[in-house]
């Protein structure tokens, strides 16, 4: 890969825009089409990329083993979490009404939380899953 | 206190998935164990006041994320299902302690905080299937508890392990497709998702067009099934349980099976039975030929089983078939036989697969043949295999034979009394299997690997002495275990045509 300069570049240029476009579609989610499992896949195809033009030894430096593999559990605690603070604020498991000032705002707010933490497992799953099947060949 | 009482339903659920998550954060065995051992604590706990609150006041009813139902997903604590909750978290409990040391010396190191994690994961899942009053949500917890429990039997150390997890990939994503398939069925005709909903409109759909109900319930029959491994839909069980870490074998053939049976149980009279008669279509009939052939076929393989291990797996679908015996009885003395073996069963048979895991952690082998004198070298241990094997024989004084005394009731009240000699020859089978091992272990001299084994450490032996004694206790005390399944059984029962 050291002799192919247009796609070093050409992917060096394309990854700020990709991860732009998967917070795109992770925060425009609520008006169009997209959502946390969509922008984390996005997410994941970044880190993909990177790892087949640069190696995967390149791509563990920005998105490393362990950090991967925490996500995973991570989003999903969120998630989870969210409704915890529900059932703290005195409302049903999973309820947001009280999480803001009204039940619109809340409702926002929650779903907000619940799409970033599907975000964060959807991205590292995905990216677990590549650097399984990566690894098996070495 | 008074602040999260309302709130132990959905906490019943959401306390196992935190400790799962959590235990896949914190990537350290021992710190996982712990966790997993406070969390399996707490669960019985929250079990037991649920059923206390349904004795005293009635079944309870939770809206998740607080949508009303029939639109949002309802959990619904009834008598039947918190002595189910009860069950899988008591057992669960009581098992943990021995976990530490099985699963450290049968999953790799860096494996364990992961084994844990799928641990607490197939708890929530089961726990979920039991206390939701949604189908679909049943559906959703069924593939959490499955996709966990598949990952549970592949960390088996040996690598049949694998092909065990992928034959019931295969099996369980069949099963659970044809649940789904039913239940687009019944919300075809219905509308509705939550249970009683169904319950409710079924039976105004059952007189427009029966054709699809009839199907949704042969789907959702076969599916189920095929989960709780009713005899011929049994093929994943005896591998799976073979090549699985032990702790898990005993974990899965306590309660996986059990919240299936659960299942089949809420569908056919919660559902079906208010609306439809069976007389469409030959359930009863066919699942009783079915279970006489599960008790004594499987029986049967056991007898000529030489691994210990998978001839408690055969051991345990001939037991699966009692269960569905008293199911297709539909009285309320065979239907109490049903649940009240559900409970004993888990009970044995956790204990006897927890001593399989002492054995292999004191000699590395489930062989017969590497079993011969152990009686002599792991006293308490085996003795606990005598007791929880005399109790799956059915002999007086233990809980097996609670249970199909109340299933030979049954098969007398409806006047099948051929039905009461196969109970009785079926059990001749399992003297056979269960005497087979009890006499290479105690009648033998210590050889070979038994040679150096002793009894396990008390972490260990605890737990498979307290579900050995438990045996007998259930089978003189039956107030706690017959008593309540007699009152789900009638519960269930009253609403049948």
């Amino acid at each position: 890969m050291k002799l192919d300069l247009i796609l070093r570049i050409g992917t060096k240029l394309l990854l700020p825009f990709i991860l732009l476009f998967a917070l795109y579609v992770q925060f425009h989610g609520d008006f169009g089409p997209g959502g946390g499992f969509q922008a984390g896949v996005i997410t994941a195809g970044m880190v993909i990329l990177y790892a087949l033009i640069f190696g995967v030894k390149a791509a563990k430096r920005i998105a490393p083993q362990g950090l991967v593999e925490r996500m995973v559990p991570l989003g999903v605690l969120i998630y989870a979490g969210t409704g915890i603070a529900g059932l703290w604020l005195g409302s049903n498991y999973l309820d947001y009404s009280r999480l803001a000032r009204d039940a619109p705002y809340g409702h926002e707010l929650g779903i907000f939380a619940v799409e970033l933490g599907v975000l964060i497992t959807v991205a590292g799953t995905m990216t677990a899953i590549f650097y399984a099947f990566v690894d098996r060949g070495r | 206190m008074r602040a999260i009482m309302p709130h132990l339903p959905a906490l019943q659920v959401v306390v196992p998935l935190i400790g799962a998550l959590l235990s896949a954060l914190l990537r350290r065995g021992t710190t996982a164990w712990a966790l997993a051992l406070l969390v399996s604590w707490t669960m019985p706990l929250i079990a037991a006041s649920l059923l206390l609150q349904v004795l005293t006041s009635g079944p309870t009813s939770y809206h998740l994320g607080g949508w009303a139902p029939p639109w949002g997903i309802e959990y619904r604590v009834d008598l039947l299902n918190a002595f189910i909750l009860l069950l899988v978290s008591g057992v669960a409990a009581v098992m943990m302690p021995f976990a530490r040391r099985s699963v450290a010396a049968e999953v790799d190191q860096d494996k364990q905080s992961w084994f844990y994690s799928m641990y607490l994961l197939c708890l929530a899942g089961l726990l979920g299937i039991t206390v939701t009053g949604d189908a679909f949500n049943i559906f959703v917890f069924l593939e959490i508890s499955s996709l966990s429990t598949y990952v549970l039997i592949a960390l088996g150390r040996d690598r049949r392990a694998l092909v065990a997890a992928y034959q019931y990939l295969i099996m369980g994503t069949i099963g659970a497709t044809f649940y789904v398939i039913g239940i687009g069925l019944l919300y075809l005709v219905t509308g509705s998702l939550n249970i009683l909903d169904i319950a409710e409109r079924l039976g105004p759909a059952a007189a427009q067009s029966s054709r699809p109900i009839l199907a949704a319930l042969a789907f959702l029959t076969v599916g189920i099934s095929l989960k709780l491994a009713l005899f011929p839909l049994h093929v994943w069980l005896p591998n799976a349980y073979a090549y699985a870490p032990s702790f898990a074998t005993a974990f899965l053939a306590a309660t996986a099976t059990k919240v299936a049976i659960y299942v089949l149980l809420r569908l056919f009279f919660s559902v079906f039975g208010i609306a439809i008669s069976f007389e469409h279509l030959p359930v009863s009939e066919v699942m009783l030929a079915l279970s006489v052939a599960a008790m004594f076929i499987a029986s049967l393989l056991a007898i000529f089983e030489q691994n210990v291990k998978r001839m408690l797996a055969y051991s345990s679908l001939g037991q699966i078939g009692y269960i569905t015996l008293g199911i297709s009885l539909a009285n309320e003395a065979g239907l109490t036989g049903g649940i009240v073996h559900l409970f004993n069963h888990a009970v044995m048979k956790a204990a006897l697969f927890l001593v399989l895991g002492a054995i292999v952690f004191r000699i590395g082998s489930v062989k017969l043949a590497d079993l011969a004198g152990i009686g002599r070298r792991m006293p308490l241990t085996m003795a606990a295999f005598v007791i929880a094997g005399l109790a799956i024989i059915g002999a007086p004084g233990t809980a097996g034979f609670i249970s199909k005394w109340y299933l030979a009731v049954g098969a007398f009240q409806k006047g099948w009394w051929p039905l009461v000699f196969l109970i009785l020859a079926s059990s001749m089978l399992a003297v056979v299997y269960i005497g087979r091992v009890v006499e290479v272990a105690w009648f033998r001299e210590p050889s070979g690997l038994a040679e150096k084994a002793k009894d396990p450490p008390l972490s260990m032996l605890l737990p498979v002495l307290v579900l050995a004694i438990a045996t007998i206790y259930f089978g003189f005390d039956t107030q706690a275990s017959a008593g309540i399944a007699s009152q789900a059984a009638h519960a269930l029962l009253a609403g049948i045509k």
